[in-house]
This record gives structure tokens, sequence and C-alpha cells, in this order.
């Protein structure tokens, strides 16, 4: 699959009369990976699953390559743009049965041993019960349940931030390689710069619900993100 | 009034309920309340029902009887509904579900001519069968909702992976009806061996023929068993939806930042 170019148009989310996000305007460019930073509570969940439309926009539009989401079946907009959350939450008795569930409903073949070892496991694994595993080996299995529907965009909801230090070191890495390899665009959200650095090559910076400013990663990281990054060390 | 003597000679088995209520303060379980409740409304009920019943029998015109029942189904759908307080219309599926099941079981009774049309039969088996589809209502209905909560993140990843609301909540489907009907379903199994049932020793105190007895035992037992399933079924079939838009998108995910 080739990868996606995500436009974010003017997206608003309000509900009960909070506004969670105020016309938010961003992109995400085909292949690389951005990151969302911000403090917690600033809206960068809802801006993942206004994507994916795990929540429906109250205002504007997300284009996948320049299609608007809004037209789209909601299933099949998940299944082109996967997403990956904080807490793995597998379901089936065993491995092979959770990367297949997605892949399963949508009627698509996927080989859940190739897809572990593409996630950096053991194709031995694919038997087991998935609450034998450790958390960090979960959270693996979540992407490979995740790249079984063979999509084009990964949405990653702080997928790191279950984890211990090692771990997630570990998973950072896996996210690289599988952009380098697979070409897939990535949005990651994360509130650690250190990780940021590590794996952005793009940033997004999302505060009290608004876009404050788009950087690559390099520039974010020079004197030009300086202010931002105070920003939200001040805030953590 | 010697009805009311008659009725009256029960409460010494209030020493019972007493017991409970000492056991209850005594653990703290804090049911003290709700038992002085429910033993007060059960006896002004019971003993206003009693009448009204006596008053019916009398009359015995079939308007009548299929009033009560409507009333009867109304007054479960409120109680359903007030104890699952969070799922949306409540109260019209409950009535809905209740309603289907009382009418599709003594609609079948009494075209087979199991039993006859009058109101000596159709008041307490409709009693029954509302009743029971009320309680199978009122757990299906919680047993969801608590679910759903306990298990969003769960529903959420299911969602996310291009599931149905319908393929994202079934394994919460599945055990909420299994939780409403496994009781009714155990009694079912083990009727006879480990428990008589009320009706069956009801019948028998008043000197029926123990035979006839178990015959009525049975049709009531399979008319609770098909009743309370459908009403199961319809109200975890509806009910899910609530938790939902139209979109697959979980309701309690909206409101998150």
């Amino acid at each position: 699959m080739a990868p996606l170019k995500i436009e974010i148009s003017g997206l608003g989310y309000a509900v009960g009369g909070t506004e969670i996000l105020k016309s938010v305007d961003a992109g995400i460019p085909d292949g690389g990976i951005t990151a969302v930073v911000g403090p917690s509570g600033a809206g960068k969940s809802t801006l993942l699953r206004a994507i994916n439309r795990l929540v429906e926009p109250t205002s504007g539009e997300v284009y996948l390559d320049g299609e608007p989401t809004v037209g789209l079946d909601p299933l099949e907009l998940r299944r082109r743009v996967g997403m990956v959350f904080q807490v793995p939450a597998l379901f089936g008795g065993s491995v092979e049965e959770a990367i297949l569930y997605g892949a399963r409903l949508a009627g698509k073949d996927a080989d859940p041993r190739r897809l572990l070892e593409m996630v950096g496991l053991s194709a031995s694994l694919a038997e087991r019960d998935p609450r034998a595993l450790s958390v960090g080996q979960q959270q693996r299995v979540s992407i490979a349940r995740a790249l079984a529907l063979g999509p084009e965009a990964l949405l990653l909801d702080e997928p790191t931030s279950a984890l211990d230090e090692a771990a997630r070191r570990r998973i950072e890495e896996l996210v690289t390689d599988l952009n380098a390899r697979l070409g897939l665009t990535m949005v990651f959200v994360s509130h650690d710069l250190s990780q940021v650095r590590r794996v952005a090559d793009k940033v997004v910076l999302i505060a009290e619900g608004s876009c404050e400013g788009e950087w690559s990663g390099e520039d974010f990281f020079s004197a030009a993100g300086e202010r931002a990054r105070r920003y939200i060390a001040g805030r953590l | 009034m010697a009805g009311l003597q008659t009725v009256g000679s029960a409460l010494p088995t209030l020493g019972l309920v007493a017991v409970a209520v000492l056991l209850s303060l005594y653990e703290r379980l804090d049911l003290e309340k709700d038992i002085g409740v429910a033993l007060i409304r059960s006896f002004v009920q019971l003993a206003a029902v009693g009448y009204v019943i006596d008053y019916i029998f009398g009359l015995d015109t079939l308007g009548v009887v299929a009033l009560l029942l409507a009333g009867m189904v109304l007054f479960a759908a409120w109680t359903s509904a007030r104890r699952a307080g969070d799922v949306r219309n409540a109260f019209l599926i409950a009535a809905f579900a209740v309603g289907v099941a009382a009418v599709a079981t003594l609609g079948l009774l009494l075209a087979l001519r199991i039993v006859p049309a009058t109101a000596r039969y159709l008041i307490p088996l409709g009693g029954m069968v509302i009743g029971n589809s009320m309680n199978a209502a009122s757990l299906t209905m919680t047993r969801i909702r608590d679910d759903v909560a306990e298990q969003e993140l769960k529903v959420e990843a299911a969602l996310a992976l291009g599931a149905t609301s319908r393929q994202a909540v079934s394994p919460i489907l599945k055990t909420a009806l299994q939780r409403a009907l496994i009781p009714l379903i155990d009694a079912t199994k083990t009727t006879g061996i480990i428990f008589l049932p009320g009706a069956m020793v009801g019948m028998i105190i008043a000197g029926a023929d123990p035979l006839e007895a178990v015959r009525l035992q049975i049709v009531v037992l399979y008319m609770l068993l098909g009743s309370v399933s459908i009403a199961a079924i319809l109200v975890g079939t509806l009910s899910y939806r609530s938790f939902f838009t139209p979109h697959h998108q979980l309701r309690t995910t909206q409101n998150k930042t």
C-alpha cells in the first residue's frame, strides 16, 4: 500500500459547550513519522481519534490524499488508518487470534507468523495466550494486529507510556524500523521530548486544543523550536 | 374483613425477615433499608393485587385482563429502566421486550389451547412471564452498561480495527445474556431434584392432584424459559446501541480530551 498524506483543515471538536479542538490545521506528510506533542489534556488523543473517526469532528475536515474522510465509511477508514493505543487491549485466546481479529472481520488474508517476526517477536508465540506475554510484547502484538489489515497509515497514541524505559526504547526502534521498511505514514502522540527527538521527522504542537506550530524534526530541536520546547517542558 | 385476616395471618413469617435484617446489620451489608422497603411494598402490593384479582375473577372479561397485563408490563419496564440508568430509552426497550415476551408466550399458550382464556390462568401466568422477563431485562441492561464501561479500551480497540459496534460489543453481549439466562436454565435443569417450584408447591399444598400440578409446572417452566430468553435477547440487541453512535463510535470516548 502506498503511504497516505493526511491533511487536517479547520478541525474542531466540541462536546457539551467545551471546545476540545479549535480549528486545527496541520499537515502530515506521507511516509514520515509526525509527532504530535503538547501538554496532557491539550487534545492530542482527540485529534488522533478525529483522524480515524473514533470521534466525530464537529467542524472542519480531514483529507486522505485529498479525499475528505467524512465521505468514507468509518469502518473502511479505520482499516486504512490503523491505530495503536497506550494499553495493548488484546483479545482472543491466542496471540494468533489477537493478530487476526481485524483482518478476519475484513475478510483479508494475513500471516500471523510473518507479522510476529515483523514486529520483532518469535513466530512460535502465535499459539500462546496473549495475557502470558510481557506488556512490551503485548504492545508489539497490538502493532502486528494493526499491520495485519495492511494500513496506509498508523496512528500511535502514546504507545510507550505503559512501558518501562528499556521496553520503551525497543518500541521506538520498532516504530522507526517499520517506518523505514514499510514507508507507512505514522502519527505518534507523545509528551516525551527526548522520545520525539529519537523518532520524529516532523513535529506538530497542540496546546489547549489549537495547533501552535509545525516544524521539521530538525528545526524543532534547533533554536527555531526552543520556545515550543520550553512551553512543553514548563507544562508537564 | 375475613379476606384481610387471611392475608394478615401470613405476618408471623416476618420473624424470618427479622433474622435477615439482623444479619445485614451485623455484617454491615446495608441491606436493611432495601429489605424494609421490599417488605412493606410486597405486602401492600400483594394484598392489593389479591383484591384486584378477586374482583377481576368476578368480572372475567378478557378486556380487563388484557388491560391489567398491559399495566403490569409498563410497571415492569419502569422498574427495569430505573435499574439501567445510563441506557438510553431503557423504558421503551424494556417495555417492548417484556411486552413481546408476554404476548408471544401467552399467545402461544392460548393458541395451542394449553390453558383456557380465563382470568384465573392468564393473570398469574402473565405475572410470572412479566416478572421474570423484567428481571432478565434489568440484568442484561445493567451488565452491558457495566461491561462497556469496564472494557472500554477493548471495545475501542475493536472499533479501531474496523469492527462494527455490534462486533465490538459481541463478547459483552454474550456474557450479559448468559448471566441473565443461566439462573433460569439451571433452575429448569434441576427442577424436581433440587427444588420444587413455587407454583407446584402451592398447588400441592392447596390439595391439587400432584400430576396436574406437574403438568402446569412444565407449562410454566417452558413458558418462562421462552419468555425470558426472548426478553433478554431483545433487550441485549436493542440496548447496546445506546453506547455507540451510528458511525460505530463509543459515546463515552466522545467526552474525553
